[in-house]
């Protein structure tokens, strides 16, 4: 990790350079989940301003990944509110569909379709969502490929990539929704050490597009240099948030300091 | 041995690799000499293909007589020749009855046009690289519609009674209903098997473990007698449609075992995928699951449709004439008396060239579908 850090250090984008909205975009309201009997997200509230990006992190089984899940159903909660631009998440498909429109994930296994090409994995959602004319659709998505700079693998299947190709085509393959939020759940955690990075820069070069970004994920590096707010999550409860160089500084909590002091020291 | 060239640390080429290990020389050491055990296995596969090639070929063609009238000719030939040999004139005489069975001999030029409209009619189905396919397809939806036509009458041909429909013509009439059938209701019992809703998951779980938990003859029986006494006084419908009914249902129960294998294979991670990009149940199914669960499931299908395939036989048990019963219904005549290995041998090489044609088939289109790295 320290090497992606270092890396991610020299390059100058504070994080406070990036201009962040007063509109809030997505607003989590005393949200809880159970599976079954156990309670895994408890009393979660989270307000998101457009253009933010926030970076969620804590010990695995604390529920980081179920919450963002939670923001575009792909896990149902069962108390309080989640709100995405002005439409609340129930269990009515239009209001799910609206926000899926809107809502962009990056998975950790990529989950790439590895019976289409790339082109066509791009061009999937663009088609047989929004209507857009094929053409137009493979436009946009050699348009995103170039920028996750690989549009010379657009007629590959994704089995004949490497795991970073893979993930930056999945990048890219959220990207050609247009979306307003992108979701990432722990993107480079499957990933070999050598392609953390190239997956790393294509997220900041998003950020620095203003893209409003909620990330889950183990890059200490990343989070100072693109994050502009920390979330700490333990046993479905959020912890503590904080901007990056408070939280990463002065933890206050004392659970955040044990984290941190286990994930950084070695 | 050469001395071992030394190169710079990140300077060494790619060699090409030793003489043995490509070409004929090193396929047959490889596969025939790679060890003791293949050794043995090799001498031994030699010496039985030693002795039971030549006596079969002698059997099969040197020594057969392929006309006569009758046995004893047949026998006559044999014993002018001193040597044992089958007797295909036997074949040959009754090879209108195992193609055709009764279909009056008039009108048997509809059958082999059905045949050929069935044979263009799967091409575009199956080969995704030919011309016109757009077209070939749309042909392929009405093709089912002319055969049926062609093959009952009516609407300007003489009609023919499902009941002349015998030998090869009723086992691929059968077999390729049920096969044409038994997918797609099988795939939608697979879907309603892991559907949210409880009222369809109970229906398709029902139904599956109904027809799976019956024996396939006793369907036909229901199918030729029982139905009858459940069906309102007065209605009387095809004893074939019935027979093609019940063998679409039983094969599309296992179908729908076979495609649910395929749709757990998948990892959760596709679903969420699509779902995550708004795709909606149905398109994900269509353009995300299914052709990925299909393609995971061929060796089952194909499976399943060779036994189904091979199943028609059992509609001699209700009296529907299959080659089988052809065969049997020949060797009942005095002239040809004892023949039953060549009816039998002649019956297995029908099914054997068709089974193995799917079978060869669906490695061809695992291959095609295959989209990773090849080893």
């Amino acid at each position: 990790m320290s090497t992606t850090e270092a890396d991610l250090n020299t390059q100058n984008s504070p994080a406070a350079d990036l201009k962040i909205s007063d509109e809030v975009t997505i607003q989590i309201k005393n949200m809880h989940k159970w599976y079954g009997s156990f309670h895994v997200l408890k009393n979660i509230n989270l307000e998101v301003n457009r253009g933010e990006r926030i970076v969620i992190c804590g010990p695995s089984g604390s529920g980081k990944s179920t919450m963002i899940r939670c923001i575009n159903r792909l896990e149902e909660h069962q108390q309080g509110h989640i709100i995405v631009d002005d439409v609340e998440l129930t269990n009515d498909l239009k209001n799910i569909d609206a926000i899926r429109r809107e809502v962009g994930m990056v998975f950790q296994h990529f989950n790439l379709f590895p019976h289409l090409t790339v082109l066509e994995n791009c061009t999937l959602a663009p088609i047989w969502v929004k209507q857009v004319p094929k053409k137009k659709a493979e436009e946009t998505a050699m348009k995103y490929l170039q920028r996750v700079k690989i549009p010379e693998q657009a007629g590959k299947y994704p089995g004949q990539l490497s795991g970073g190709q893979q993930q930056r085509v999945a990048i890219a393959r959220s990207l050609c929704m247009n979306p307003r939020i992108m979701l990432f759940d722990e993107p480079t955690s499957a990933l070999d050490p050598e392609m953390i990075k190239e997956v790393l820069d294509v997220m900041i070069e998003l950020a620095k597009e203003g893209m409003t970004m909620l990330c889950v994920t183990h890059e200490m590096g990343f989070a100072k240099t693109v994050a502009n707010r920390v979330i700490f999550m333990d046993g479905g409860e959020i912890i503590e948030e904080n901007e990056p160089h408070e939280f990463f500084d002065n933890p206050q909590h004392e659970r955040t300091q044990l984290f941190l002091s286990q994930i950084l020291e070695h | 041995m050469s001395e071992q060239q030394s190169y710079e640390p990140g300077k060494h080429p790619d060699l090409p690799p030793p003489p043995n290990m490509v070409g004929a020389i090193g396929w047959i050491r490889e596969n025939l000499l790679g060890s003791t055990t293949n050794i043995v296995i090799t001498i031994v596969t030699i010496y039985l293909l030693y002795t039971i090639l030549p006596p079969m070929i002698n059997w099969l063609f040197i020594n057969a007589v392929f006309e006569g009238a009758s046995r004893d000719e047949c026998r006559a030939v044999m014993a002018e020749a001193g040597a044992q040999g089958a007797c295909w004139a036997f074949i040959g005489q009754r090879f209108q009855l195992f193609v055709y069975g009764f279909y009056p001999e008039p009108e048997r030029w509809r059958v082999n046009l059905s045949f050929i409209l069935m044979l263009a009619a799967l091409i575009p189905i199956l080969f995704d690289n030919v011309p016109y396919r757009k077209w070939g397809l749309r042909f392929s939806m009405i093709a089912p519609i002319v055969i049926c036509w062609l093959l009952i009458g009516g609407l300007g041909l003489v009609s023919v009674p499902t009941d002349k429909f015998g030998g090869f013509m009723l086992t691929l009439t059968i077999g390729v209903t049920g096969i044409v059938g038994s997918l797609p209701i099988g795939i939608v019992l697979a879907l309603g098997r892991q559907s949210h809703l409880p009222a369809v998951r109970l229906v398709c779980v029902a139904f599956i473990e109904f027809i799976r938990g019956v024996p396939l003859i006793t369907l036909l029986f229901v199918a030729s007698t029982m139905l009858n006494y459940f069906l309102p006084p007065g209605t009387s419908f095809d004893l074939l449609l019935r027979v093609l009914i019940m063998v679409t249902l039983f094969a599309s129960a296992y179908i729908a075992e076979v495609v649910r294998g395929g749709l757990q294979a998948l990892p959760k991670g596709q679903t969420e995928a699509a779902d995550a990009m708004g795709l909606k149940y149905w398109q994900s199914m269509r353009l995300i699951i299914l052709p990925q669960a299909l393609k995971i499931s061929i060796p089952g299908i194909v499976n399943t449709f060779i036994g189904l395939y091979k199943d028609t036989t059992l509609v001699i048990i209700i009296g529907l004439l299959d080659p089988l019963g052809v065969g049997r219904a020949s060797l009942a005549d005095t002239k040809w008396q004892g023949l039953s290995t060549e009816v039998y041998v002649f019956v297995a090489l029908f099914f054997f060239v068709s089974c193995i044609s799917m079978a060869r088939y669906s490695l061809y289109l695992e291959n095609k579908l295959h989209t990773g790295h090849k080893r």
